[in-house]
């Protein structure tokens, strides 16, 4: 099991053919407390770099994109209720979707855990 | 200048502290060639309170005001008394000079008027929630088409001909840009609208199905059928209000089943006014509140627990979401709102009933009268206050020349529709609270002399 | 993800305050609290008397509505006091300086709501037979004269109702002219990265796709990028004249040729026209189609959030494209020009955009305006609001960033950013201070290309004695967020609420009112 991260603050950790997406801690903090989450329908299938889910704030919102190509399993639907998820556990029960990996070996060009610590600390 | 506060030595003051000469300094972006120098040639230069208010007031004696005649106007505008307390309330001026209320803290007044109109409105119109207001009933109709094809994906939109022609002239100025398919008819002299026809036509393409309640020629029918049949093909069905104080009489469209209703709320509050500035309505089921566009006010806390209200939901807005917005709209009417709701707190509930009994049995009674009248027909049989003779003759020359005997005698059909021959002889006669027996005896002899 | 937050607005649940020192009532003196009409209203109050209806035929066809609606009334007595209370819970330019940047909040004249009530504009039906209607649309051609004149365009439509429904205006003109010599493929508006978001909004929804114009260090538009980007599929682009970074855009009418010379359009966003209104003429730089904002530049007030009103002026290339209706004037008559009498005359135009005329009611209060100010008052008008404006700047730029300052005076308005706050403070806090000050805070967060963006605009309505008592209000609530100051990170502490959970408003939604479930029911 491996996690890797995206410029744009996506995680993706990738189990065998599935993998979970959410948005990391960073993007979490920068957005402040999250209202609304809109996640995939399951069966949706996304490319690299497409609109797959949309996070909200009072003052903001963000599409969330597929780090990876591939069709969505289930979204994660505890945070319609719950939206507060994505701040209190972004990197873990305020995971947005999972997917089936199309190309097992897209990962390979995200940043790993210690690449993605380095490109924050940069910003 | 009395708008001006500040004097010479203030300016110069001002510009010292700046560090600049002049004030042209403070235009140096600006290239010389497109800079004037000095007042525009041709136009007047300033004018003294006395002297605009002359120039003004000559203006408006030149029209002939809805007060001043016997008046049978409507068609989407609808004159009723407006209590002197909603103009007082309207023009404090915590009210008229505030902005759109940015920073809670300091606007409670606006916001909590706000949920007060987005309760009064969502309850009068029969749905869950109401918007804060849109600019007009024509506009808000064409946002809620937009609405309609985001929720269902789909881009066939239905106009029932009952709908007001400007409404549908709106509608088809913008489908041509945005590539939405509407389908459109025109109103027959039938006293029943053509809910069966639209029933008909809906198919899995069909986003939504609008219709008027009231519609343009004064007649009301039961939207269940039609509710019904929407359902069944997953479209949605719009129904939009011209008249609101019909609502104090009739069915609610949402209690028929009506999936988003919009309206004009002119005709509470809001007076004539050539037209505008009026207050859109829109209203939907909790379900849709997302997908919905416009200003929302919501309640909240504050950090000492009080109860206080905020504008809400507002990622849907242009401001946030940009290109993604759900409309492009960021204005509201609010004041035209505030007059619209202090209207009907004052009216309230037993109000308003009462409001549209007296407005119903005097239309009920202006039919009969006019029905009378040789070469008069009426054509509408279940209307609230308004409905639609056929002449004998052309309506459209009928109603100018009897505007020159100072007779304003409703809306020919031939204004609205000036390219359907079969429709000229159509007049739209709306009658309300304002309207005396004698303005419709007045009437009545007008059109027995100009039919003859 | 898409740019998270650029604007650095990172809302939280607000802190809770000190205990302040309770009444029984919840008054505090003056500031008196109100309850919602739903709690102090019944459906058998009302505060207008009828006389009985007297009976006669019902033609309701079996619609009677028999379930209760739910609409409390009020006395006459109560309804005004329950409206009045509520204003006093509104900040208002009538009570004091409402700098709010891109708004122009200035004096709105009582003269103007005068007229507006005349009963010959007030009490007029807009279906009025055109002949008994000669005096409304004399103040349509009047009103548009003035327009057509200041700004030095060739037409102008008056129908939009507000800024954004102008721009709508503006754009599908656009749109109806490159169709019309069959240039479909211009699909592109270009729109700078300051942009106010009503312009990306407006271009979408007229079925534009928007790309960014990059702006340069010195807040303008980057005039080689934007040259760059010109082609075949470009339409043309929106800018905002002066910017809404408060900047004249120098390079306008190269800009204007440029995109010209690609075959696109200028569309100007009129919103800040109150800088040069009566000193520069839009139509001087190019211009194809611009709005303006009567509510802003000619004094219609807002209103707590409109109504306003957006007519737009065109270029002649644009003019035969412009919405219906519009009043002409044919001899000494004026005539009503809509779907009917467009004929071959008009047949371009791109059609209807609203039932009836637009907003008479504040056409009567803009020409009403104008006609007090005169084309002398005008440009004074334009003058006093940009002296004002770097009156503030030059007071302020020592104690709070002004990323411009140092490139030359600003226009209308003054921006300044949050850079120098400490850790923990952003310009929300000044503005929440501000508040405490009795102020109107500014603009904030906007433009996004400043962070922690503070937009100050004074108008020309202010006298030196309330800037100066601004400035000195701007300068200590500045100098205490930058010294840390809890007490500024829970302001406001005076007004009639707290900072607002807005989190708790979005994620629960509460948008009408219902009534509480009564537990004693149950007994």
């Amino acid at each position: 099991m491996s996690r890797y991260f995206t410029e744009d603050h996506e995680w993706i950790q990738v189990d065998g053919e599935v993998a979970t997406v959410g948005i990391t801690d960073y993007a979490q903090s920068q957005l402040g407390d999250i209202v609304f989450v809109e996640t995939p329908e399951a069966g949706k299938t996304v490319s690299k770099g497409d609109d797959a889910a949309v996070v909200e704030s009072v003052k903001a919102a963000s599409d969330v994109y597929a780090p990876v190509a591939g069709t969505v399993i289930e979204g994660n639907a505890a945070l319609a209720d719950n939206p507060a998820l994505v701040n209190e556990d972004p990197e873990g029960e305020g995971w947005f979707f999972k997917l089936t990996l199309a190309d097992a070996g897209e990962v390979s060009s995200l940043m790993d855990e210690a690449a993605y610590k380095d490109f924050v600390s940069k910003l | 200048m009395r708008y001006l506060p500040l004097t010479q030595s203030d300016r110069q003051a001002m510009l010292a502290t700046i560090g600049a000469k002049s004030v042209d300094d403070l235009f140096v972006d600006v290239p010389a060639a497109a800079q004037l120098d000095g007042p525009i040639h041709g136009l007047p230069l300033h004018a003294s309170e006395l002297a605009v208010e002359r120039h003004m007031s000559a203006l408006a004696k030149k029209n002939l005001a809805a007060g001043d005649v016997p008046f049978f106007l409507g068609a989407g505008a609808y004159r009723h008394h407006v209590p002197a307390s909603v103009d007082h309330i309207i023009q404090r001026g915590e009210f008229l000079t505030a902005y759109t209320p940015y920073q809670p803290e300091i606007a409670q007044g606006t916001l909590q008027v706000m949920f007060e109109f987005q309760t009064q409105v969502a309850r009068l119109l029969g749905c869950d929630v109401a918007n804060a207001s849109m600019y007009d009933g024509s506009t808000a109709c064409w946002e809620a088409i937009v609405m309609a094809r985001r929720v269902t994906k789909r881009g066939k939109a239905i106009l029932s001909g009952g709908l007001h022609p400007h409404y549908v002239s709106v509608a088809n100025t913008m489908a041509k840009f945005t590539g939405d398919q509407l389908v459109t008819s025109l109103p027959t002299f039938s006293p029943e609208p053509d809910t069966l026809d639209l029933i008909n036509q809906i198919d899995d393409d069909t986003s939504c199905v609008v219709v008027q309640y009231p519609d343009i020629l004064g007649r009301i029918e039961d939207m269940s059928a039609l509710a019904e049949a929407c359902r069944a093909k997953k479209a949605l069905l719009i129904a939009v209000v011209t008249e609101p104080v019909a609502l104090g009489a009739i069915k609610s469209p949402g209690e028929m089943g009506a999936d988003i209703v919009v309206g004009e709320g002119q005709s509470i509050g809001v007076g004539l006014q050539f037209g505008g500035p009026y207050v859109g309505l829109f209203a939907c089921s909790d379900k849709l509140v997302r997908q919905m566009p416009g200003r929302l006010c919501g309640e909240t806390v504050d950090a000492e627990g009080k109860r206080g209200f905020v504008l809400t939901l507002s990622t849907r807005e242009q401001h946030i979401r940009r290109e993604k917005a759900t409309s492009n709209i960021c204005t509201s009417s609010v004041l035209c709102a505030l007059a619209m709701s202090a209207h009907m707190t004052l009216l309230g509930e037993a109000g308003l009933r009462r409001l549209a009994e007296i407005n119903h049995v005097a239309a009920s009674a202006a039919a009969d009268r006019l029905a009378e009248v040789d070469g008069v027909e009426l054509v509408t049989d279940r209307f609230f206050n308004e409905f639609t003779l056929k002449l004998s003759k052309e309506a459209r020359p009928v109603v100018r020349a009897l505007a020159d005997k100072g007779i304003l005698a409703g809306v020919s059909l031939g204004r609205l529709y000036p390219g359907a021959a079969e429709l000229q002889n159509g007049l739209i006669v709306a009658v309300t609270e304002t309207t005396t027996e004698e303005d419709v005896e007045t009437l009545a002899s007008a059109l027995e002399e100009a039919l003859a | 993800m898409s740019n998270i937050n650029q604007s650095g607005w990172r809302p939280t649940t607000p802190q809770a305050g000190e205990a302040s020192g309770g009444t029984f009532t919840g008054n505090r003196a003056l500031m008196l609290e109100e309850p919602l009409i739903f709690e102090i209203g019944s459906t058998e109050t009302t505060g207008v008397d009828f006389g009985e209806a007297p009976s006669g035929k019902s033609r309701l066809g079996g619609l009677e509505r028999s379930r209760t609606i739910g609409l409390p009334g009020l006395s006459e007595p109560e309804a005004v006091r329950h409206y009045t209370r509520l204003s006093r819970q509104n900040y208002a330019i009538d009570l004091g300086l409402f700098p709010l940047g891109s708004c122009t909040m200035k004096h709105n004249p009582r003269l103007n709501e005068r007229m507006a009530r005349l009963p010959g504009f007030a009490d007029l039906h807009p279906l009025t037979p055109v002949d008994a209607c000669q005096g409304a649309f004399e103040v349509i051609h009047q009103l548009a004269h003035w327009l057509v004149t200041l700004t030095g365009m060739h037409s102008v439509a008056m129908s939009p109702k507000a800024g954004a429904h102008g721009e709508l205006c503006g754009v599908l003109a656009i749109r109806a002219a490159l169709d019309a010599k069959g240039q479909q493929a211009r699909k592109v508006l270009l729109v700078p990265e300051s942009a106010h978001g009503t312009n990306p909004a407006t271009a979408a929804f007229a079925g534009f796709s928007v790309e960014d114009i990059p702006a340069t260090e010195a807040g303008r538009v980057n005039l080689e990028a934007l040259k760059a980007r010109l082609g075949p599929d470009v339409a043309g682009v929106m800018i905002t004249n002066p910017n809404t970074c408060g900047l004249f855009e120098p390079d306008m009418r190269e800009i204007s040729e440029a995109v010209h010379a690609a075959g696109g359009f200028v569309y100007c966003d009129g919103a800040n026209f109150n800088a040069i209104v009566g000193r520069v003429r839009p139509g001087d730089l190019g211009i194809d189609a611009m709005h303006i904002n009567l509510h802003k530049t000619f004094s219609t007030p807002h209103g707590g959030g409109g109504p306003g009103s957006g007519p737009v002026v065109f270029s002649e290339a644009l003019t035969p494209y412009a919405p219906l209706p519009f009043v002409e004037k044919q001899g000494e008559q004026f005539v009503l020009v809509e779907e009917e009498t467009a004929g071959e005359h008009h047949a371009s135009s791109f059609g209807r955009m609203v039932a009836f005329h637009g907003q008479m009611g504040m056409f009567t209060r803009a020409l009403t305006y104008i006609l007090s100010h005169g084309a002398d008052g005008l440009r004074q008008v334009a003058e006093d609001s940009v002296l004002n404006a770097n009156y503030i700047l030059r007071s302020m730029e020592d104690v709070l960033d002004a990323p411009f300052a140092k490139s030359g005076p600003c226009m209308h308005e003054a921006i300044f950013s949050d850079k120098g706050l400490p850790e923990g403070f952003s310009t929300i806090d000044v503005a929440k201070g501000l508040i405490d000050e009795g102020f109107h805070p500014m603009t904030v967060y906007f433009p996004l290309v400043v962070h922690g963006a503070m937009l100050v605009e004074p108008t020309e309505t202010e006298s030196k004695a309330t800037l100066d008592q601004f400035i000195g209000a701007f300068r200590s609530v500045a100098a205490r967020a930058r010294n840390g100051d809890p007490t500024v990170k829970t302001a406001p502490h005076h007004a009639p609420r707290r900072r607002l959970d807005e989190t708790l408003a979005a994620r629960k939604p509460v948008l009408v009112w219902k009534a509480p479930v009564r537990a004693e029911a149950a007994e």
